[in-house]
């Protein structure tokens, strides 16, 4: 209600160009020369100071990057990608790793000042404000990241990645690329070689994270990709909610964000994953914007896991990313809610897979796809079930909304049961705001743009509902900002 | 109040002339009763009135409280106090009744330059207006007229009609698809609502719904006009006789 109001507001002071993220910093850095070869996955290893086995790991990787293909079957369309012209390590300058926040160098800190982003502990606990534990990743390293110390109490692990591969390499060593392998898929390969930054959690048995874990990622650099590398285990009857947001700056030429994301739940733990990705969308002719490549991969390793996916995309010019759950436990859970809005020339191609191995497996999927203006926005979705799976469950939930008549929203699901006892049911809808709902809402004195915030808050209410409380209400404002100019 | 002067109006898509040649006056606390057969251009009229888009008026005007209307979207109008009370009341899924009121009369509020009501005033409002109404709260916690009755959506309008406060309230042909119960609630509502600053339009089919809502002046309309005028004995007529006299004698 106020939420909406605000929103409202907002969507009426912005102009026709509504990416409000999209400042520069100018902020002196340290870069790797340009494109991509061994010499350069040194020099990132050897910045990062990591130790020979990760060094050997990336070279791995890098090798057999060099023998594979690009995907070709989404349905996305883009120019042909430059590898060798992008930078693949970026770092505000003086900075290799984490510092306090009194290290930061201010203009940083001002950057995410203006996102909106708390990283000031201390007036954080002195305030009203929900406790949120921050690690803050600019262009290729983490800069800082908060409530380190209250973190460690509990014996929750919260650092970046750079960091737990010198501090902690037999956590590290043991559990990256058990997820998502070096071989899984060319840019899952790709972020093995170059990975620059990113989180790791890990909340040791039988512990509730005391408090939401962040990261907030920037791209600032010009041609600079960022290949984040987030790690997250919760140990037997473990708890652990986590949230990213993301944003770059205005760029005409595109950018690469190629993450990889491995959670590894086990025995009764539970991990809650949202993400808020706001990358830049390009502009209204379709020029620039990130390409979003990502591979997200969760293991309910342990019986009576559950792995939760929210993820709200309203950024990037062009979305492929397929959260995944691998539900090897017996009577594990999985969990994928979704909200894509497209406007614009944006292209989205994503959903999830939810693979079934263990006894009495479930797994939900509800997913919203909004498109605009001239965007496409497709789910594709797998669900499947191993001999053994007995007794597996699914129940998805596809509902597309349109916006004008220059879009175009699509449904791929695959199901694919080797077992009989599998129970898997799918629906889809695919639905436009009507002439009569615009109407209706305008004859009680609702303006257009407003009226459309209402309804999309609307058709999308089940999946903000999964969402962390305080962004929730952020999040409404985001979509109504992404849809602005979407009529008329 | 109104004043429709000379009023022709088309369909804008295909050029069909739908209102041709209409003049009517509603003077402030006056209810008037539009009568007329289907397809003599009722609901049309209340398009234009509250200023649907896919109409086009190609002459005469419409001077609502002594300015013309015409030029204003139906956003604008709505804020100036005009409502229409629909005779199919459409489902906005997850939008809860009471957030969708609160969005409306903030808007309205915020267009007519006045504060914005506090979250306790305006619960206080729509318990005490739900209540006369016999409006259930539990039921404005459901999406807007998703699952709604026949009955529980015409409710839903008179309630939105009664906290919004409109000068200028047009109904739809509101008493289709209500039993007799239902009937007598939103009548309720209405007479409840009538007062020397506001007008209604009252758009029926039929004379029953004008044994609860008394008018004060009955007009049929027919092929976009209005062909004859009277007080509340002529709806009487129109039950008895039908509209084939009337329109005979018009000819």
């Amino acid at each position: 209600m106020p939420a909406i109001q605000e929103t409202v507001d907002r969507v009426r002071m912005i102009d026709i160009d509504q990416y409000r993220y999209g400042f520069e910093t100018t902020i002196p850095v340290d870069k790797a020369p340009k494109g991509l070869s061994e010499d350069i996955i040194r020099f990132i290893s050897a910045r990062k100071r990591e130790p020979s086995w990760t060094l050997e790991w990336r070279l791995d990787a890098y090798r057999r990057w060099l023998t594979m293909e690009e995907p070709s079957w989404a349905r996305v369309d883009y120019p042909e990608i430059d590898f060798n012209d992008i930078y693949y390590y970026a770092a505000p300058e003086g900075i290799s790793g984490p510092k306090s926040l009194a290290e930061v160098d201010p203009e940083i800190l001002r950057v995410y000042e203006k996102l909106g982003i708390p990283l000031h502990e201390q007036e954080i606990l002195a305030g009203v404000e929900t406790r949120i534990a921050v690690d803050a990743v600019f262009d290729s390293v983490s800069v800082v990241t908060t409530f380190k110390q209250e973190l460690r109490k509990a014996g929750v692990i919260f650092m970046s990645i750079s960091e737990a591969i010198r501090e902690h390499p037999e956590l590290v060593k043991k559990y990256l690329g058990s997820v998502v392998p070096t071989t899984d898929n060319f840019y899952a390969t790709l972020n093995s070689a170059v990975f620059s930054d990113g989180s790791f959690v890990y909340v040791p048995p039988g512990v509730r994270c005391p408090m939401e874990l962040s990261t907030y990622f920037r791209i600032n650099e010009r041609n600079t990709g960022q290949f984040e590398r987030t790690l997250i285990i919760a140990d037997k009857g473990a708890y652990v909610s986590y949230l990213e947001g993301c944003t770059a700056p205005h760029r005409d030429e595109n950018q690469l964000h190629a993450a990889v994301v491995e959670l590894v739940a086990m025995e009764d733990a539970e991990i809650k994953y949202s993400t808020v990705q706001n990358w830049y969308p390009g502009d209204k002719q379709g020029k620039g914007g990130v390409y979003n490549f990502v591979t997200k991969r969760g293991d309910c390793r342990g019986d009576r896991s559950k792995i939760s996916w929210t993820q709200v995309e309203t950024g990037s010019a062009i979305t492929w990313k397929y959260p995944s759950c691998i539900l090897r436990g017996n009577d594990s859970r999985g969990e994928f809610y979704s909200i894509a809005v497209s406007n614009g020339h944006q292209q989205i191609d994503s959903g999830t897979k939810m693979i079934h191995l263990g006894k009495n497996t479930s797994s939900r999927i509800v997913s919203k796809g909004i498109a605009a203006g001239f965007s496409d926005n497709t789910y594709r979705g797998k669900v499947s079930a191993h001999r053994r799976a007995t007794n597996a469950r699914n129940f998805t939930q596809c509902d597309s909304l349109l916006i004008g008549d220059k879009c175009g929203a699509h449904t791929v699901p695959y199901i694919e049961a080797k077992n009989s006892s599998a129970n898997f049911e799918h629906e889809a809808t695919t639905s436009k705001i009507s002439e009569d709902q615009l109407f209706y809402c305008l004859q009680r004195g609702i303006p257009e743009e407003a009226a459309i915030a209402l309804i999309v808050n609307g058709f999308v209410k089940e999946v903000l509902q999964e969402l962390p409380m305080e962004f929730a209400v952020e999040v409404q404002k985001l979509i109504s900002i992404s849809l602005e100019g979407s009529v008329g | 109040m109104l004043e429709i002067k000379n009023l022709h109006a088309r369909i804008a898509d295909d050029g069909t002339e739908i209102i041709r040649g209409l003049d009517l006056t509603v003077k402030a606390g006056e209810v008037a009763a539009i009568m007329g057969p289907n397809g003599s251009g009722k609901s049309t009229l209340s398009y234009i009135l509250s200023g649907r888009d896919g109409y086009e008026v190609t002459e005469g005007d419409v001077v609502y409280n002594g300015e013309s209307i015409l030029g204003l979207d139906a956003a604008e109008r709505a804020a100036r106090g005009v409502f229409l009370a629909f005779q199919y009341p459409v489902e906005i899924p997850g939008v809860a009744t009471l957030q969708f009121l609160r969005v409306a009369l903030d808007e309205q509020r915020q267009a007519r330059g006045e504060e914005e009501m506090t979250t306790p005033a305006f619960m206080h409002f729509v318990k005490e207006t739900a209540a006369r109404l016999r409006i259930d709260m539990q039921m404005l916690k459901r999406p807007l007229n998703v699952g709604f009755s026949g009955g529980e959506k015409k409710r839903a309008e008179i309630l939105q009609m009664a906290l919004l406060e409109p000068k200028l309230c047009v109904l739809d042909e509101t008493d289709s698809g209500l039993d007799i119960d239902a009937l007598k609630i939103v009548a309720d509502g209405v007479n409840a609502l009538r007062s020397p600053d506001r007008a209604f339009i009252v758009i029926t089919h039929y004379q029953r719904l004008l044994e609860y809502i008394v008018p004060d002046t009955v007009h049929v309309l027919y092929k976009g006009r209005i062909i004859r005028s009277g007080d509340k004995s002529l709806a009487h007529e129109l039950e008895a006789n039908g509209y084939a006299e009337v329109i005979a004698d018009a000819a």
